[in-house]
């Protein structure tokens, strides 16, 4: 059972949350634009990030807000919990948001670099000290040598 | 002390080192490895070829499933599939002169709403319609079949009838990969444990050799059977899947004398119940939520399978949990596998069977070994190819199958 820093209510346990998925997916720009093998990409294909993950989740028996995480999808330790709508804490250069993205509670939107190029550079951060301590407060940075 | 110990019984297959060049490398020594590199030898005569395995043989998902094995899927396409592994099982312990104790005790897929009743009664019409044998059982039916379940309207989801097909069963899992890996051992394969693939050697978009802890390996085919890996070692290749991988929980209670007849499964209440032969009940649960590599999955999980087999199974309130373990398994999102041509040239993929791909062991190794020796797909696998994803045409298995494994 994962014990999960809610950004808004505190220490909950994992039975309160439900799970969104990766984070930082982006509804495309120009729908009737894409082509099929775009149109897979946006529905099917997501990151499987064996390593730090960057997800969503939602309290949904508590203040029903979502929020993202930056998870070890090995040791399941949680390294960071940000508002949706902010950039990877582990990513400090990461691009403002940008494209039709929202914050809204129930958004699957909210996005930032297109998800191929981050999948590449995560994988690297996987070789970050898993010993490195949980910090769960909302909005925090990603703890030291977590960033690389 | 040792010189007192019998003599070691006969080793089931060599442990080789890995040559410099083959004509195919398997990467993965799972049943589904396992199971493609004996379909190469025996029906194509590749025999040059590697089974890499990082840690050691039927250590990922293989020994970790609850051994369930039956056919009654909704679809064409998957009882097409599911139903060519069932006939091979029934060969196969002949055909391997291994006797790993293939069970056809018959699996029953309970309702418990109105819904579910539904369903299920398409599924038996659907599957009766592609030869698979398939009854609808009301409650008291039910009782005759399995008289340690719950039928009363006392629980929460009561027992309002089930699915049932006979030719169902369980076999010992570990012992279905000991007996592949000896036959393939004696067709030449080479099985190297202990060999993890690290990265891939590439001429243009074509694959020409795996690079491994123990070496490179010059190769003219890969073929990936990594389960809960594939996406990683996709991405090692340079292309994406549609995977997700999922911890998958399961549990033994000690050993008890026969009580449970059949297999139970529900899809309503999660939980699935057989007894293996040594006695133990051996118990699946669902998926945990998120991503996770860690073969490990949340206690509630577990706790959430237990409320409901006690319910069901009264009986087993008793029971003590012996052990509980966890694999990674590699779901879509239409809950059907992938198996056939990658991206990369001369790179094959047989992954996504999720919580469900034990069943489909020799139909997955018979249908990727074709596609591995022609590059061609298979009739069985070629609706399950990348592509579906693409072009739309997918096979949604969820919920349609009852509980997926
Ligand atoms: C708890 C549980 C219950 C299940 N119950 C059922 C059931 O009742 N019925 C059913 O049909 N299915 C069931 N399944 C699903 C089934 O076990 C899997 O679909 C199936 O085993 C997958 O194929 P496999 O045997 O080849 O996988 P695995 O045994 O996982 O084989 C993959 C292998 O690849 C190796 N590997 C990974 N990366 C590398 C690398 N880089 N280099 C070399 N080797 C690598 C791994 O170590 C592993 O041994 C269950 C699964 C679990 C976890
Ligand atoms: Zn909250």
């Amino acid at each position: 059972m994962l014990l999960i820093s809610c950004p808004n209510c505190g220490s909950r346990d994992e039975t309160e949350f439900h799970y969104g998925g990766q984070a930082h997916v982006p509804y495309p720009e120009n729908p009737s634009g894409l082509n099929d093998r775009e149109w897979a990409e946006f529905l099917f294909y997501r990151d499987n990030t064996k390593g730090i993950f960057a997800e969503r989740w939602l309290h949904s028996t508590g203040c029903r807000q979502w929020f993202n995480m930056l998870r070890d999808t090995v040791s399941y330790d949680i390294q960071s919990i940000y508002p949706m709508g902010a950039p990877r804490p582990d990513k400090a250069a990461a691009a403002p948001e940008s494209g039709t993205a929202s914050t809204a509670a129930d958004s699957t939107t909210t996005g930032s670099a297109a998800p191929s190029i981050a999948a590449t550079s995560i994988t690297s951060t996987s070789t970050a000290p898993s010993t490195a301590p949980s910090t769960t407060q909302s909005g925090t940075t990603a703890p030291e040598g977590a960033t690389k | 002390m040792a010189d007192l110990l019998p003599e070691h019984p006969d080793f089931l297959w060599r442990n080789p080192e890995p040559k410099s060049s083959y004509d195919a490398v398997i990467v993965g020594g799972g049943g589904h490895g396992l199971a493609t590199a004996y379909f190469l030898a025996k029906n194509h005569g590749m025999t040059n070829i590697a089974v890499l395995e990082k840690g050691w043989l039927a250590g990922g998902n293989m020994a970790r499933n609850t051994t369930i094995i039956r056919s009654n899927y909704l679809w064409d396409e998957s009882a097409a599939i599911y139903e060519h592994a069932l006939k091979l099982w029934e060969v196969l312990p002949e055909e391997l002169e291994y006797d790993f104790l293939f069970s056809q005790r018959g699996v029953m897929n309970l309702a418990h709403t109105l819904g579910d009743v539904r369903e299920s009664i398409r599924r038996v019409g659907a599957n009766k319609l592609n030869g698979v044998d398939a009854e609808w059982l009301e409650p008291d039916q039910v009782k005759e079949l399995c008289p340690i379940l719950n039928i009363s309207d006392n629980i929460r989801y009561p027992v309002m009838g089930a699915t049932y097909q006979p030719r169902a069963g369980i076999a010992k899992h570990d012992h279905v990969a000991w007996a592949f890996a000896r036959k393939c051992d004696e067709l030449g394969v080479d099985i190297i444990q202990n060999c993890e693939v690290t990265g891939f050697v590439k001429d243009g978009n074509r694959v020409v050799g795996v690079k491994t802890n123990r070496g490179t390996i010059n190769t003219e085919k890969v073929g990936l059977c990594a389960a809960g890996h594939s996406s990683v070692l996709a991405e090692m290749a340079g292309f994406r899947l549609p995977i997700q991988s999922h911890p998958l929980q399961a549990l033994v209670s000690e050993l008890h004398e026969p009580v449970h007849p059949t297999v139970v499964m529900s899809n309503h209440v999660h939980v699935y119940v057989s007894q293996a032969h040594k006695g133990e009940l051996v118990m699946g649960a669902g998926v945990d939520s998120y991503n996770g590599y860690g073969q490990r999955g949340s206690f509630h999980v577990i706790e959430h399978q237990m409320a409901a087999a006690v319910e069901l199974f009264p009986i087993f309130a008793r029971a003590h949990v012996l052990r509980t373990w966890g694999g990674i398994v590699d779901t879509t999102l239409d809950a059907s596998p992938i198996v056939g041509t990658t991206p990369v040239e001369n790179m094959f993929v047989n992954c996504g069977w999720g919580t469900g791909g034990f069943k489909g062991t020799p139909a997955a190794g018979l249908t990727f070994a074709h596609t591995i020796a022609t590059g061609a797909p298979h009739e069985l696998n070629r609706p399950f190819a990348l592509e579906r994803f693409e072009t739309g045409a997918l096979i949604d298995e969820h919920g349609a199958a009852a509980v997926a494994h």
